[in-house]
């Protein structure tokens, strides 16, 4: 890869972005709008001695990345949401075996086949586990084609760090749009020893990778340890940006493509007059919880803004508590809202009948 | 005193849970057999299904992982082409297999993956109570063909070595019984024959399908069952090598 900036589509520099992080595998199938990983990653993982192989099915691919993963080797699959939801009973026995894995989503409309169009519809999904069971996996939002690169490096980071899965959960138009982005390869963060990893038992005892714990009491204990590991995952890993809030009447609240959208309305809200900020999570779980509570102390606004019917807006509220007004607005399955949209939300919510006059 | 017969190391030494008569015992044994006489315990990386034999890892002591229902062939996939030098199988019976798995262990087999999978074919599901599985044979009861396995309703029984024999991608294919000692000799030549060839590094997959007895649910004593593997199963499930390219010099 050439150094300095580039012109990328993003599925193709996330791509880029996972063989800078380490990745020494990529199981994919073709699913629209996200083609471009898979096409790349065909080309590059050989060029570059690793493994790319295209599966019968996102079933297979998820478990490819399973038994890859259970031999300590870094390995990922990416897909679009249809895909995404036939790999979530392979995502939960990777919780439950604990292995790290890296899952990218490019969101598409839905339900069922849906369309193709971008949406934010998986976030329920992502941030809850997706899977069946009591588990969690870090969530990453990224808005724009440089931070989808900048989260890859993360991503296997935290994955390898607490064994977990982190989901990269993009929307078609970052997975489309070209934008230019430098690859720099960072020193990561220091991680613990893979000796839990399946090698081949060579002058030592056996290791056994599972999610089987049939005597009683044990799989309590265990989901315990996963909750206790979570806990410190939201104590450590959240990160969130915020501008303009200190003396904001509405706080506008987005995660990836859709926070870009709020930023331009923002801009143009306090160009108006009003006093409007923004928040954006960087990391949907953990959530940043603590930082929009925080916000809510003093009394004023919130306005939720995504391509569903309103899916984070929960985990706004579970942080406001009831402190403040949480509103919403949202188009779902390819309907992307514009900045005069979002601004005439806040507008409208902001109630103030001179804005309001000079805008009719 | 002269020692005649031991229990290989790789063959832990415990109790296991399987019901009196049941043939997966035997099988892990030879596995273990396999896996000593050819010295590959340190680089054998193996995995257990999902059935009564997913804790197969408690009886065979090697590096073991368990795996969702019938993907072990997608799991063992992953590991093998990231782990090229190692030895990999999986153990799978014929729920996991032949039911649920039928997409991995197809597509596994006809990309040639250098994997050897010891398949379990005892005619019922066991974890689960004793319903049809794909290799149920006409006429069987079960807890779902409580009136007889009938064409009309469930098909004909599943003859998947003969399916994967016809796949470029696999090198070697045998069917054996668990039935008899002279059997299981047989079955013991095949299962060390396919690591064999994986250590060898042939091009593509090896399946050892094991006719296996499962005296609970087909509610017969130990020895009837294995007597109903001779007179019955291998009618339906013809014994024999159907593949292997070292007798065909390719």
């Amino acid at each position: 890869m050439t150094a300095g900036k580039v012109l990328m589509c993003g599925n193709e520099a996330l791509g880029e972005a996972a063989i800078l992080a380490g990745v020494d595998a990529y199981f994919g199938y073709p699913i629209t709008p996200q083609n471009e990983v898979t096409a790349y990653m065909s080309k590059r993982m050989p060029e570059e001695g690793k493994v790319f192989l295209q599966c019968e099915s996102e079933l297979a691919a998820i478990n490819m990345v399973f038994g890859a993963a259970a031999t300590g080797k870094r390995a990922m699959t990416s897909s679009s949401s249809p895909g995404i939801s036939l790999m979530q009973e392979g995502i939960s026995y990777l919780a439950g075996a604990q292995l790290p894995s890296v899952v990218v989503n490019v969101m598409r409309g839905g339900p069922g086949l849906g369309n193709i169009a971008p949406s934010q519809g998986d976030y329920f999904q992502a941030t809850r586990g997706g899977g069946h069971g009591d588990y969690r996996t870090f969530v990453l939002g990224p808005s724009t084609v440089q931070e989808l690169v900048d989260c890859m490096q993360l991503a296997f980071d935290l994955a390898d760090a607490y064994r977990m899965t982190t989901v990269v959960l993009a929307d078609g138009i970052l997975g489309q749009m070209m934008e230019p982005v430098t690859f720099e390869k960072k020193p990561g963060r220091k991680l613990p020893p893979k000796d839990w990893a399946l090698t081949g038992a060579d002058g030592r005892d056996q290791h056994i990778v599972r999610s089987l714990w049939l005597k009683e009491g044990v799989l309590e204990q265990l989901n315990y340890e996963l909750q206790e590991k979570y806990r410190l995952a939201e104590k450590n890993e959240v990160i969130c940006e915020q501008d303009r809030i200190e003396d904001a009447d509405i706080i506008v609240v987005a995660y990836g493509v859709a926070a870009r959208i709020v930023r331009g309305a923002v801009t143009r809200a306090r160009r108006e007059g009003i006093k409007a900020g923004w928040i954006r999570p960087v990391t949907l779980w953990p959530f940043p919880s603590e930082q929009i509570s925080k916000a809510a102390n003093k009394f004023r606004m919130f306005l939720v803004v995504e391509f569903s019917c309103g899916q984070m807006v929960e985990d706004v509220k579970l942080a406001v508590a009831g402190k403040a007004p949480v509103l919403f607005y949202g188009r779902p399955a390819g309907g992307i809202p514009t900045v005069e949209d979002v601004l005439d939300k806040i507008v409208q919510l902001t109630l103030n009948p001179e804005h309001l006059k000079k805008r009719t | 005193m002269k020692t005649i017969f031991e229990r290989t190391p790789t063959f832990k030494d415990c109790v296991t849970h399987y019901c009196p008569g049941c043939g997966h015992g035997i099988a892990h044994r030879l596995i273990a057999e396999a896996v000593d006489e050819l010295e590959i315990r340190g680089r054998t990386i193996g995995i257990a299904p999902v059935g009564c034999s997913v804790l197969a890892y408690d009886y065979i002591d090697v590096d073991m992982v368990e795996v969702a229902h019938g993907r072990a062939p997608a799991v063992a996939t992953g590991m093998k082409r990231t782990n090229p030098d190692r030895i990999i199988f999986s153990y799978q019976g014929d729920g996991d297999l032949a039911a649920i798995g039928t997409g991995e262990i197809i597509h596994a087999a006809n990309r040639g993956e250098q994997i050897t999978v010891i398949f379990i074919n005892n005619a019922v599901f066991g974890m689960t109570g004793g319903q049809m599985a794909p290799t149920t044979m006409l006429g069987q009861v079960t807890a779902t063909t409580q009136r007889g396995r009938k064409t009309e309703a469930d098909g004909y029984p599943l003859k998947v070595a003969e399916l994967l024999s016809i796949l470029p991608g696999t090198v070697y294919v045998e069917r054996c019984a668990l039935s008899s000692p002279a059997r299981i000799r047989q079955a013991k030549k095949a299962v060390k024959h396919a690591f064999e060839l994986q250590i060898k590094g042939a091009k593509g997959l090896s399946l050892v399908e094991l006719l296996s007895t499962c005296p609970t649910y087909w509610r017969m004593p130990p020895a009837e069952s294995m007597q109903w593997i001779e007179t019955e199963m291998v009618k339906v499930f013809p014994l024999g090598c159907l593949k292997d390219i070292s007798n065909t010099g390719q």
